[in-house]
């Protein structure tokens, strides 16, 4: 092409801008690929330097990969006497794994509990913030509400601080509530920060909505209700979407409630995993494959909604 | 089949009045036209008679029966949107069918008579298309067809030829007109292109800052304007207004203005005071004896006609004449007017003063 365009990019910059994303995304996967391979080793491989990187090499860089450190995140295990290892032959892979450090399976370990109220705290937030979220956010950009304005600058108030500044009411409130500790507590509580973040963005969404659409579902004939959730809804998908990807990473990720008001029933797993404890020191391996495992659930939801999430981190900057 | 009629309707909108009590007919079968400038309450209008907005005081009555505070689905009125507002995650076929399945019609009939409405457009062969990328024409025929799919007893159209361009307003204007003869259902249009409304209409509403000033027939309206606003919004060029200060009898059909004397409809109210004398371009005749005497200023030519810009002691003037007429700008000519078709205006208050002309026609 020889006439100059402003749009069209040019081939070198094609592929001068294709080089800069791929390294980029190169560099900041390293620490997820690390913690990946970490998973696969033994505790030994794990700490040592010069560090190992090659999978099932023999050379000097190279590590056989274990599911000692999955084992060992699933399970608690004791050591026992040579008499009883003799005694009591391997019942299965996974013993057979343990039995090299004399130790034998005597359970399932708590990350498998600690995981699912992950799930259930997590998800179970997210859906509560987008489902108050929607609603809200429908009556502010449609309804003529006294004090919208500042209504809403009060929603996004309650994040001007950290939440973690009020700690220690949230602490004694839900020790009289008898809320700590539990799921209920701690999905309220992720909901309640969330909410502003759902709030402000699905608005909007929903203001970028053009009240046509649902006026021409009231002429055809369907209540106010039914023209939300038949038209405005499937219209703000996108931004819906968004919204609880955004609302999941957080409660998914957060570390300093989750570590004030839970212990044994409502534990997450991001308290949980740094306590993974190994035989002498930190198990590393089991502890990279608890985040490995950790990591999953927000990558599977992203990327199912990723088609929503471009169109909706480039929305109202594009219109159609 | 519906008649429509608007009683004392007005809307306010918080400190706003967006209509003030406002009163019309609209009957039964009739194409019937809101005209006015941006802002002067048409839509708002056409929105309370659909029922998406309610009227703050006043009644609206559809075949008789008062709806005014009702919900949209129980009035029967479809709406045309100017932004077409067909469903975006829908394709053609479920755009037409949506109104059907609110009724809760068996599938089989629905198919059927979206059939027939895609039929009647021709647009047969976009049914299952989604509706983003359809043409302006193409889009504007499904929210039609989403309008007459379920047979209301009216429609309301917002502008629907808006956000078409030119070349194909003026077709699709035809397809409506013609659609609408076909179906015989009460339409009322709303629209701000005073040609338009003359085009299609059988009647028109023109308003004018929440006021309705005049309804009558496009005729009506051009001829026998009620208001200074009226006449000044209707027709291209406008009608002109010369402007004198006088004394009128309540049955006389001469007046002098300037010193020169012209005929006009005999009046049936006699004014003093601050006074319009309005005249339609195509009334006004170039005659060098005339004694009302004015300077050409600049000439316009539009093929069978051409538009004649003259400074006269009244006021700037534009008359309509022939092509085949001579005129030349700088000369200094008189001027002739038709004297039946002249119309005196209060320029205080705009009306129109009471005469053999306008008698009977005048509202607002």
């Amino acid at each position: 092409m020889s006439s100059f365009s402003v749009t069209e990019p040019t081939n070198r910059t094609k592929w001068f801008a294709g080089t800069l994303v791929i390294a980029y995304a190169l560099i900041t996967m390293i620490p997820l690929v690390w913690i990946g391979l970490t998973g696969f080793k033994s505790p030994a491989d794990a700490i040592s330097y010069p560090p190992k990187y090659v999978i099932g090499s023999d050379s000097e860089a190279g590590f056989q990969p274990t599911l000692e450190g999955y084992v060992n995140l699933f399970t608690t295990r004791t050591r026992q006497t040579q008499d009883y290892l003799d005694a009591n032959p391997p019942e299965n892979w996974a013993d057979e794994i343990v039995r090299q450090y004399d130790m034998v399976i005597v359970g399932p370990s708590k990350f498998g509990e600690r995981f699912m109220n992950s799930v259930i705290i997590g998800f179970g937030s997210t859906f509560l913030s987008v489902f108050l979220g929607t609603l809200a956010a429908y009556a502010f950009s449609r309804f003529k509400i006294p004090l919208a304005d500042d209504l809403l600058f009060f929603i996004l108030s309650t994040r001007m601080m950290p939440p973690i500044a009020v700690a220690i009411p949230i602490f004694l409130m839900y020790r009289q509530l008898g809320l700590s500790d539990t799921h209920l507590g701690m999905i309220l509580l992720y909901t309640a920060v969330n909410i502003s973040l759902a709030v402000w963005l699905l608005k909007s969404f929903i203001d970028g909505i053009p009240t046509e659409y649902e006026e021409a579902a009231l002429i055809d004939g369907y209540t106010r209700f039914q023209a939300f959730y038949k038209v405005v809804l499937p219209q703000a998908a996108t931004g819906i979407a968004s919204t609880a990807i955004f609302c999941l990473i957080f409660a998914w990720n957060e570390y300093a409630f989750a570590v004030l008001l839970t212990t044994a029933n409502a534990q997450t797993a991001p308290p949980f995993i740094p306590t993974i404890i190994g035989i002498g020191g930190l198990d590393w391996p089991a502890i990279a494959a608890g985040v490995t495992l950790f990591l999953l659930p927000v990558m599977i939801f992203t990327i199912l909604l990723r088609k929503h999430l471009l169109r909706g981190i480039t929305f109202g900057a594009v219109r159609k | 089949m519906a008649e429509i009629v608007i009683k004392n309707v007005r809307k306010e909108f918080g400190d706003f009045v967006a209509v003030r009590e406002s009163s019309f007919t609209i009957e039964d079968g009739e194409f019937f036209m809101l005209l006015g400038p941006s802002g002067c309450g048409k839509t708002t209008t056409l929105r309370m008679i659909a029922g998406l907005e309610l009227p703050t005081s006043g009644e609206i009555y559809l075949d008789g029966e008062e709806i005014g505070q009702r919900p949209p689905s129980e009035r029967d009125i479809a709406f045309v949107f100017q932004m077409f507002a067909l469903y975006p995650h829908m394709n053609v076929y479920n755009n037409l069918a949506y109104p059907l399945k609110s009724q809760g019609m068996e599938r089989a009939a629905v198919r059927a008579k979206v059939d027939e409405v895609a039929g009647i457009l021709g647009i047969h062969d976009i049914l299952k298309k989604p509706v983003g990328g359809l043409s302006g024409g193409d889009r504007q025929r499904v929210a039609l067809g989403r309008a007459i799919v379920r047979e209301p007893k009216a429609f309301m159209m917002d502008e629907p030829l808006g956000a078409l361009d030119a070349e194909f307003r003026e077709h699709m204007a035809e397809e409506l007109r013609a659609l609408h003869d076909r179906m015989g259902a009460t339409t009322v249009y709303v629209t701000h292109d005073q040609l338009e409304a003359m085009q299609m209409g059988d009647k028109i509403v023109v308003m004018n800052n929440a006021v309705v000033e005049q309804f009558g027939t496009p005729q009506e309206i051009y001829d026998k304007p009620a208001t200074m606003f009226v006449a000044d919004f209707i027709g291209s060029p406008s009608m002109n207004f010369l402007n004198f200060r006088g004394k009128v009898a309540g049955d006389t059909s001469a007046v002098t203005m300037h010193d020169a004397t012209f005929s006009v409809p005999q009046l049936r109210e006699p004014f003093e005071g601050d006074m319009a004398f309005g005249v339609r371009p195509e009334n006004i005749r170039l005659s060098d004896s005339a004694p009302f005497r004015a300077k050409i200023i600049a000439t316009e030519y539009l093929g069978t006609t051409q538009i004649v810009t003259l400074e006269t002691p009244a006021g700037e003037v534009k008359a309509r004449i022939s092509s085949q007429e001579s005129a030349t700008a700088g000369d200094t000519v008189g001027l002739e007017f038709d004297a039946n078709t002249v119309t005196l205006f209060d320029r205080q208050s705009g009306r129109a003063l009471k005469s053999e002309l306008n008698e009977g026609v005048l509202h607002g």
